[in-house]
């Protein structure tokens, strides 16, 4: 009977989340149409979770790309096909891996500071001290965090595609011997501009909104005390992970369209 | 805290580096640039059979693309395979009496239909459809008749 209690309680308790995180989201939208005219507090977010998460993205992108030219290599160098190199790399790039990782790292790079950022301010009774001088939280502090982090996924996700795609050709034409000029002309008769760039563009795109949107409920959700500023945090990372993946195989098969 | 000309000239190079990205990706890594077909016509086809034929497989004739394939259905009256193409509109020149076959690039390469001009004077038009078509060829078919034909010879010697 006790189980049971516990099973409901758990369900209840997650559906009022979920509902608050919702509301949160239109509270947001609304808070992110006064900042037309305050840009400059989106572009400093833009600095802190966009040009800060940069060295990461591009690092991980150039041995991402690498890795995939190294092992797409030894596959197709079986089947004598060693030539589709670039195809293989930026179609993997582009489609699944630049939009994916990219949100994921950004999860625990800056969705967390983020969090952790927000939590602090609540915890420490600024978020309260806003209100008493008659200024929104949402509108001066969540509002400009979530639009950054909006923006500056899908600025992210080309580079790593980008710079992924230098990576492979760094290791397929520069090590390997792949004819350039073959790694090149089969990618670009391979890659299609609207169902494969755009579709990891439309990824990148939502994957931005869902992990800046759990970022910031995440922290002005937040138990104000330490712990549950570093309990916040974490379920910021495990969420916006999950979600990223789950969002990444419905996209896919939407996209797709044979499932 | 990093000051605000910086903080700006930092986001201006974030985005403008991202864009550069995008636009690479577009230019360089897909091909977006030749891809689209152009204010297009639509031809049709009828075929006996199409194979692996599919939905935007390349249109060429004289081995250089003119155009995709849009659609492919089947024709309920005909028992024939209905394939659209939609061909560039600079190349609004093709002979009315011209065939179209399906062929396959390569031993295991993808198929396409590739176009062989006719003499016609008259081009075809949009919605028009090609009067001679040539289908796909079905490797279990053709080994089947390599076998019979092999079988036939062999029999009467017996």
């Amino acid at each position: 009977m006790n189980t049971l209690r516990i099973l409901g309680r758990i369900v209840i308790n997650s559906v009022e989340r979920l509902g608050r995180a919702a509301m949160f989201l239109y509270e947001v939208m609304l808070g992110s149409w006064e900042l037309v005219r305050r840009f400059y507090l989106v572009v400093q977010q833009v600095y802190a979770v966009g040009v800060l998460t940069l060295l990461i993205i591009l690092v991980s992108g150039l041995f991402v790309g690498m890795v995939l030219g190294l092992q797409g290599y030894n596959t197709l160098v079986k089947f004598g096909s060693a030539n589709s190199l670039g195809l293989l790399v930026a179609l993997s790039l582009v489609r699944e891996l630049g939009p994916v990782v990219t949100a994921l790292l950004f999860a625990g790079r800056a969705g967390s500071a983020l969090t952790a950022e927000i939590g602090l301010m609540k915890a420490t009774e600024q978020l309260a001290g806003m209100e008493m001088m008659a200024v929104n939280p949402v509108t001066r502090v969540i509002a400009p965090r979530f639009l950054g982090g909006v923006l500056a996924l899908p600025l992210l996700t080309a580079l790593f595609s980008a710079i992924g795609v230098m990576g492979g050709h760094l290791v397929g034409v520069g090590l390997l011997g792949v004819d350039a000029g073959a790694f090149w002309s089969q990618m670009q008769n391979g890659v299609d501009f609207h169902d494969d760039i755009m579709n990891g563009v439309i990824k990148s795109v939502v994957f931005g909104v869902v992990v800046s949107w759990i970022a910031v409920f995440e922290g002005y959700d937040a138990v104000p005390t330490s712990e549950g500023v570093a309990s916040a945090t974490n379920r910021t990372v495990v969420y916006s992970s999950l979600a990223v993946l789950g969002l990444d195989f419905i996209l896919t098969a939407l996209t797709l369209g044979e499932v | 805290m990093i000051n605000r000309k910086s903080l700006e000239l930092w986001v201006g190079l974030f985005v403008a580096a991202g864009i550069l990205a995008l636009a690479m990706l577009a230019f360089k890594v897909g091909n977006l640039t030749s891809a689209d077909v152009m204010n297009s016509y639509k031809v049709t086809g009828r075929f006996d059979n199409v194979g692996g034929l599919k939905v935007k497989a390349a249109v060429t004739m004289a081995g250089v693309r003119i155009g995709r394939v849009s659609a492919i259905a089947f024709d309920n009256k005909k028992y024939q395979a209905l394939v659209t193409m939609d061909i560039d509109g600079r190349y609004q020149i093709i002979p009315k009496d011209s065939s179209a076959s399906i062929l396959t690039s390569g031993l295991l390469g993808d198929q396409y239909i590739g176009i062989e001009p006719g003499g016609d004077d008259a081009s075809l038009q949009n919605g028009d459809s090609f009067l001679r078509t040539q289908s796909a060829l079905v490797l279990e078919k053709l080994v089947g008749q390599v076998i019979f034909n092999k079988a036939g010879e062999s029999a009467p010697a017996k």
